[in-house]
């Protein structure tokens, strides 16, 4: 197991005083909290600064706790294993945080042990809640997915082991971000042995490469070329599943939207589509495409700077 | 495509209780930010309050700073707000950006 530096992870000194551990402690749950930031590492920083609080709040905890580094300090590096009776003479009660979640190796093999309170401590309530990731082609056409929920349990000898389950999910047609599925009977068993409880997913969408959504509205940006945006006309772009034609107006500006209504997500009313148009010009190579521009440049009476007084 | 749980619905609202239960809460807390006009459920009474969507999201998100970061109602209303604003400016930052 990886020995876990508790006061680098608080960014503390080794002889920080207890109003110390607690200032940092709080500033740095407040930074990296993953409601508050959104950044993919914040999530497991916040678990490494809570673990650490959790030793380091405890005088006897953190006294046991200090010997371990102690030796570390001492020792070449690599592997940790925890010298026998390391914890002799520290009266603290193991058995569990005020949070039922599930900390490092280190954390779990050395101040997480068996106790007779360590049950009830794991008791879940009645529904449990996740989030699901969606692709927006899956909220547009409704689909099924399996999901792998990984739920902290309490072994027979009190110690708490992560067990993933593989949950089927029919993802009703048209759920938007922010929404929950609800699956009867897929929560947690109820500790007294009655029925177990629902199961909530909170519905997030995956990027798409192409299309955002906020709520049931979708959008994009629509490149066109520099003809079928002054002729106008029909052209076909891609839609979450399949394609859709477009009616493209003649003399379409750049940046201007298009509406396509009722495309977006389905439901009573759908959701649109907005297309921003991007006017992209192609690379000319040959001789006739030089010659088509030259021809422009030379009928067209264009000064795209008049606006800037150019 | 078999489907293989029928059983999945699209969550209407939860009641008090059952909102309650959900994020752990004691239901004098929860009052607190539907005073606090964090959540807004729908009906006149806390026995007839329906608890939507976003006010599930939101209860659930204001447990967890709560609980973490020890902040109050009050406090866990302003961050709630200041983190739709910030939100919200993304999503249009993004938009330019992709421009």
């Amino acid at each position: 197991m990886e020995f876990k530096d508790y006061y680098q992870a608080l960014e503390l000194e080794k002889d920080a005083g207890s109003e110390e551990i607690k200032r940092a402690y709080r500033r740095l749950a407040r930074q990296f909290h993953p409601d508050i930031n959104a950044s993919p590492e914040a999530e497991t920083r916040f678990r490494a600064i809570t673990e650490a609080y959790e030793v380091l709040k405890d005088p006897e905890r953190r006294a046991a706790y200090d010997r371990l580094w102690n030796q570390q300090q001492q020792s070449s590096g690599g592997a940790f294993t925890p010298p026998p009776g390391w914890q002799q003479g520290f009266s603290f009660t193991s058995g569990g945080t005020d949070r039922g979640e599930v900390f490092s190796d280190f954390f779990e093999t050395l101040f997480r042990r068996p106790s007779p309170f360590a049950k009830a401590r794991h008791e879940r309530s009645s529904s449990q809640h996740a989030r699901i990731r969606i692709d927006i082609p899956d909220a547009y056409t409704g689909g099924s997915r399996v999901l792998t929920l990984q739920t902290p349990v309490a072994a027979e000898d009190g110690t708490v082991q992560l067990k993933s389950r593989d949950i089927p999910v029919y993802i009703p047609k048209g759920i938007v971000e922010g929404q929950h599925i609800r699956l009867p009977g897929q929560g947690p068993q109820s500790p007294g042995g009655g029925p177990p409880g629902d199961l909530l997913l909170e519905v997030f969408f995956a990027p798409h490469p192409v299309y955002r959504a906020d709520g049931k509205d979708l959008y994009l940006d629509l490149p066109l070329a520099p003809w079928e945006a002054a002729l106008g006309g029909k052209i076909r772009m891609p839609a979450p599943v399949g394609s859709l034609a477009v009616k493209v107006p003649p003399n379409a500006r750049n940046g201007q939207i298009l509406r396509l209504k009722g495309k977006g997500l389905p439901g009573s009313p759908s959701g649109d589509i907005y297309a921003t148009l991007k006017i992209v010009n192609p690379k000319v190579t040959t001789d006739a495409a030089r010659r088509l521009f030259e021809q422009m440049a030379r009928e067209i009476q264009f000064n795209p700077r008049a606006s800037i007084g150019g | 495509m078999k489907t293989t749980a029928p059983e999945s619905q699209i969550l209407d609202s939860l009641t008090l209780q059952e909102l309650c239960r959900f994020c752990r809460a004691e239901e004098s807390w929860v009052v607190e930010l539907v005073q606090q006009g964090v959540l807004e459920p729908e009906g006149t009474g806390a026995a007839s309050w329906r608890f939507h969507g976003l006010s599930i999201t939101r209860a659930k998100k204001a447990r967890r700073l709560s609980c973490d970061l020890g902040i109050n109602a009050a406090g866990v209303a302003l961050v709630l707000d200041l983190l739709e604003q910030r939100e919200h400016l993304l999503r249009r930052l993004g938009r330019y950006e992709n421009l």
